[in-house]
């Protein structure tokens, strides 16, 4: 018999050289297969960036955009949304005599059949906000002129636009305007009268005026220094992008902070009664028997409470004092009334892993109840609490809203989506866009959520993965 | 069958009495009382208010005494309507609100099954495509908002033709009616449609079809006597909660709508904490869905022999 005595030689590594037989494919664990087939998703994956956008806006937009959303601003009530606005500072107005010739007669001398249209109307200094002065040649057989002001350009003269005023004598040329003027467009028009009637013959000038403001004005708005004096300078106006609502306060900030409100129930809410769901579903369904029994009869009287109308006794059964938002009694109702639902689907789960095969192996290898709870049993039922959660939010960030809308929710000043929409239905007509930007904000972040639910339920769902 | 009938009924009945119970809890953590609503009274005439609503009695007694009239069916008088019964504020508000929640559903559930069907006969070509993005977005978009796009609509079409077609707001006749249920039910009926959709599609892969067309049967009475029949059957098990949905979802659009259901007296007493008011309609409605939901679950086993009740 030949003696074997081992050498170093023996302990080296083989070298495989032939990788070609290699079949098994990387081992994936079930979240990172998942991940892959959620990435195949695009409306999901598109779904997932829209949320984490929300969440920037919600988290780093008000540092970005510093306006303070309680600011109201009575001056700018209801402002559609605009680009960024520059006006050039004036000082006080000044009074104007207006042109008067002298070596004009005022009354016609001979009253003629038809008085011309007079020429040459002009704009006298600079057209702004403040004024526009207009002033024109005169016309013989003229005792007056009527001065007529319209957004369009005037197609006959029967759509002239607003009477503004008119000259009482034909030797007076000027006209002054100082009626709300805004930076637009405007046709200015000019008809000579006998004194009495007009003439059918008349003139036209566009004028755009610009925007200015008045130093004190400004002061006081808070735009210029208080100590500064400088006028024709030209200084940016607030800006609202989305503009402001019906107390002059700026959209955008608000949107931020009802975010904060819409997002922080709709997600923190679902968070916290899918939390208790597991733990109450997951006793139930892995201790079995009576307990199971008992706590699933009282699930079923919670779910069997008229949700709406319990949430609005709840909420108001916690009170909400004086300052206080009502966001916490808010949440606290939703969590009371929430939870049943999860509680049952984990129970299913729990129900059917608990007859696994992996379950039994590890009983006989003498798993303890609670490694096989948080080892085997959550884990693996963890995919459909994550899709319960993601339906959840967007239904939590609706039931916000309608309580919110029927003036049951937040209690304000706090802004959230819901509350906002209620204040905008009700200047809908004239101003849109006070209900269009929250009731888009709640659409999309509903949309965003479900979309990505259903992504994630195809994703997980382990039917799809054997199929594969 | 009748066993199981009652068996329910009897679940349903203690049901109820959690409502009441968990509803009358709920009341009496509420700061403040009714008669606060009210300008300072005298204490001699407050001791009186009290006495004829039962105030006097303790929590325990007064409980008591809540659960004795709601067997007799009697909820008692209103705190701020004077003289009001609740029965009578029932009875009066809730048709109102059981018309639109009948007139919704029904919206609903015809459209959400003509149109899941449509779609799931043109799978991913335009009127499926066009179909889907249209539920997408009666998923997204909340009720309130529809009720208002609604209500801003039928001005414009009332205005672009000079008279009124369609009420924009109240109550009364059919044609005030039309819009408020359709937008009620908008948001069910696109629910249905996503579900009634799944199910055709997945009802085509079954052996019986396979069975179907093998015979010969033509594809008209294939769709309608196999695939759609029994793609119905999970539309009708959803319609139970639904019921519920859209009973407690109309308070939004009678409020918008200005229409006089028991929703909108709901919010008026809670806003005014009238115990009796707020007892009996929650107690009511919560009656109401609880044989809602029966009424469905039976009505499941006639529709689909393959579920037998016990």
């Amino acid at each position: 018999m030949n003696s074997y005595s081992p050498s170093e030689e023996d302990f080296k590594f083989v070298t495989v050289l032939d990788k070609g037989d290699q079949l098994t494919r990387p081992s994936l664990s079930y979240w990172q297969d998942a991940w892959l087939r959620l990435k195949k998703n695009t409306r999901a994956i598109i779904s997932l960036y829209i949320i984490i956008g929300l969440a920037l806006f919600t988290l780093v937009g008000p540092y970005l955009w510093r306006t303070d959303p309680a600011l109201q601003d009575l001056n700018q009530i209801s402002q559609t949304p605009s680009f960024p606005k520059k006006a050039v500072v004036v000082g006080p107005y000044k009074r104007w005599a207006g042109i008067v010739l002298n070596d004009f007669p005022a009354e016609p001398e001979e009253y003629l059949d038809f008085i011309p249209a007079p020429k040459n109307l002009k704009v006298v200094d600079a057209a702004t906000t403040q004024q526009v002065r207009l002033s024109w040649d005169p016309v013989v057989g003229a005792g007056g002129y009527n001065i007529y002001r319209n957004q369009r350009e005037p197609e006959s003269i029967n759509d002239l636009g607003l009477p503004l005023g008119s000259t009482l004598g034909g030797n007076e040329v000027s006209y002054e305007d100082r009626l709300n003027l805004e930076s637009r467009q405007y046709y200015y028009s000019l008809v000579s009268t006998d004194g009495l009637d007009e003439s059918d013959a008349y003139i036209s000038i566009e004028v755009t005026p610009q925007l200015t403001i008045e130093l004190a004005t400004a002061k006081s708005r808070g735009l210029v220094d208080e100590s500064s004096n400088e006028i024709n300078v030209e200084i940016s106006l607030e800006f609202h992008p989305m503009g402001t609502d019906y107390l002059g306060r700026d959209m955008l900030a608000r949107l931020m902070q009802g975010a904060r409100v819409s997002l922080f129930i709709g997600i923190f809410a679902p968070f916290l009664y899918v939390l208790f769901g597991i733990f109450y579903g997951g006793s139930a369904g892995y201790f079995g028997g009576k307990l199971d029994a008992f706590l699933m009869r009282f699930a079923d009287f919670v779910v069997a409470l008229p949700f709406l109308l319990f949430i609005i006794l709840f909420k108001i059964g916690f009170g909400i004092g004086p300052g206080e938002s009502g966001v916490l009694p808010m949440l606290i109702a939703l969590v009371l009334l929430g939870w049943p639902a999860t509680a049952r689907l984990v129970r299913g789960q729990v129900l059917q892993i608990r007859e696994e095969g992996y379950i039994e192996a590890a009983k006989l290898l003498g798993a303890k109840n609670h490694y096989l709870i948080t080892r085997h049993i959550i884990p693996n039922a963890m995919g459909v609490i994550l899709v319960t959660l993601t339906f959840a939010v967007p239904a939590d960030i609706f039931t916000e809203a309608l309580l919110s809308f029927i003036g049951m929710g937040v209690a304000p000043p706090t802004p959230s989506w819901g509350s906002m929409c209620n204040e905008g239905v009700k200047t809908m007509l004239s101003h849109p866009h006070e209900l269009i930007f929250p009731a888009l904000f709640i659409s999309i972040t509903v949309l965003a959520f479900n979309l990505l639910g259903d992504g994630l339920t195809e994703a997980l769902d382990s039917r799809m993965r054997s199929r594969e | 069958m009748l066993k199981y009938t009652l068996k329910r009924l009897l679940a349903g009945i203690i049901t109820v009495w959690f409502i009441a119970t968990a509803t009358f809890i709920a009341m009496h953590q509420v700061p403040g009382d009714p008669l606060m609503n009210d300008k300072a009274v005298p204490p001699e005439i407050r001791k009186n208010l009290e006495k004829k609503y039962g105030l006097d009695k303790s929590v325990p007694e007064q409980y008591v005494i809540f659960l004795g009239n709601m067997l007799k069916g009697d909820f008692g008088i209103s705190f701020t309507q004077q003289n009001r019964k609740v029965n009578d504020i029932i009875r009066d508000h809730f048709p109102v609100s059981a018309t639109l929640g009948i007139m919704a559903i029904f919206i609903a559930a015809v459209g959400g099954v003509l149109w899941g069907a449509l779609t799931a006969l043109y799978r991913n070509r335009l009127p499926d495509i066009i179909i889907m993005f249209l539920v997408i977005l009666g998923i997204s978009v909340p009720s309130f908002v529809f009720a208002a796009l609604g209500q801003l609509l039928l001005v414009n079409i009332n205005s672009f033709f000079g008279y009124s077609i369609l009420p924009v707001a109240g109550w009364g006749t059919f044609s005030h009616m039309i819009m408020p249920s359709l937008v009620l039910g908008l948001g069910t009926m696109a629910l249905l449609t996503r579900l009634m959709r799944s199910s055709m599609l997945e009802i085509v892969n079954e052996d019986y079809i396979k069975t179907a067309k093998a015979k010969g049967l033509s594809p008209t009475r294939i769709f309608f006597r196999h695939q759609l029949r029994n793609a119905i059957l999970p539309v009708i098990t959803i319609l139970g909660p639904q019921i519920a949905a859209i009973t407690t979802g109309g308070f939004v659009v009678e409020l918008v709508f200005a229409i006089p259901g028991l929703g909108r007296y709901f919010v008026q007493a809670v806003q005014q904490l009238d115990y009796t008011v707020i007892m009996g309609t929650t107690v009511f409605y919560g009656a109401f869905l609880v044989f809602m939901v029966i009424v469905v679950d039976i009505l499941y086993g006639f529709i689909d022999p393959r579920v037998r009740l016990k």
